[in-house]
């Protein structure tokens, strides 16, 4: 941060911050807004909506078939179960890669994106290539973000809109038997749930 | 969860486009995500519609072609300003209260 601006006060406070202040103070003061409306929102869009969220539904279905199947059949009503709602009342379906089936998700028309369970999307996946070119050359587009298929390994690319968002479950990897959800939930990651990549095991916990 | 977030808000055009890392939100310092919030739960609250929020976003952008401010600085200016024109507050209440809090009259505990 720059503007930090010095006129001989006691704490060095930048003037933005102290103006943020002066804002709020007033706000509050006046009745318009609550310190704790504020802290919600920014707390919902700091943590709330991220990634973790959808890590945490990976991580339940990899150690719970039950919730697995419910998840697939039913994503919406599996994703709520954990406490996360649709995006503006959009469905939320889920599909699962496997070694013979590659999911991956685009929004061709604008960027449709699945909110409630992996947060502001990323500027690739709103970006022209990425929209377009998921479509017509989804291969080229794995290689890209590293993610190498074998010529048998099915691709589907499955195109986000205003009614239906999609989230895909990441294989599980090899190697992570031993590991708890809790831990699982470290491993997930957002692109992998977009479905451009494979969850790899990290280095430090084989 | 009984809210989620807004795409509006979530998905602004580029030009205005929140500061991100791996899709989640980037703040410097705790008071840009101060001014953040504001300026989402006084939308939330119906004080002002979002693209007018992202309209003057958009004019302090363009406003500094060589970012010599920082976009939580353009997005406090913005927030300020749409709060004046709305009545919420006056240009000078908020120009005394920031002198008494840059003076030290006025300060608060961090909650």
């Amino acid at each position: 941060m720059s503007g930090h601006h010095d006129d001989g006060h006691t704490h060095e406070q930048s003037v933005p911050e102290i103006r943020t202040k002066a804002l709020e103070s007033l706000l509050v003061e006046k009745g318009i807004i609550s310190t704790d409306e504020i802290d919600e929102v920014a707390r919902m869009y700091e943590q709330d909506i991220g990634p973790m969220n959808g890590a945490q539904v990976v991580a339940k279905a990899w150690t719970d078939p039950e919730y697995k199947k419910r998840l697939l059949e039913e994503g919406t009503s599996a994703i709520a179960e954990l406490g996360f709602a649709g995006a503006q009342g959009a469905k939320i379906a889920v599909f699962e890669n496997t070694p013979e089936v590659h999911n991956m998700v685009v929004c061709t028309l604008c960027s449709c994106y699945p909110w409630p369970v992996l947060g502001l999307p990323p500027t690739w996946y709103k970006s022209e290539a990425y929209r377009s070119r998921a479509v017509i050359e989804p291969r080229s587009v794995l290689k890209e973000f590293g993610t190498e298929l074998d010529d048998d390994v099915e691709v589907r690319v499955w195109d986000s809109n205003s009614e239906v968002r999609y989230m895909i479950l990441p294989e599980r990897p090899a190697g992570t038997e031993g590991m708890s959800e809790e831990e699982l939930v470290e491993i997930v990651t957002r692109d992998a749930m977009i479905g451009v990549t494979k969850v790899d095991v990290p280095t430090s916990a084989v | 969860m009984e809210k989620s977030a807004d795409r509006q808000i979530s998905n602004m055009p580029e030009e205005v486009e929140l500061p991100r890392e791996n899709g989640e939100l980037v703040f410097d310092a705790p008071w840009e995500s101060r001014a953040f919030g504001m300026a989402v739960a006084l939308n939330e609250s119906g004080k002002y519609e979002w693209p007018e929020f992202v309209n003057h976003l958009a004019g302090e952008i363009k406003s500094d072609p060589a970012e010599e401010r920082s976009y939580y600085e353009k997005w406090l200016y913005s927030l300020a300003d749409l709060a004046v024109e709305r009545g919420l507050i006056s240009e000078s209440e908020l120009d005394q209260r920031t002198n008494e809090y840059a003076t030290g009259e006025r300060n608060d505990d961090d909650h």
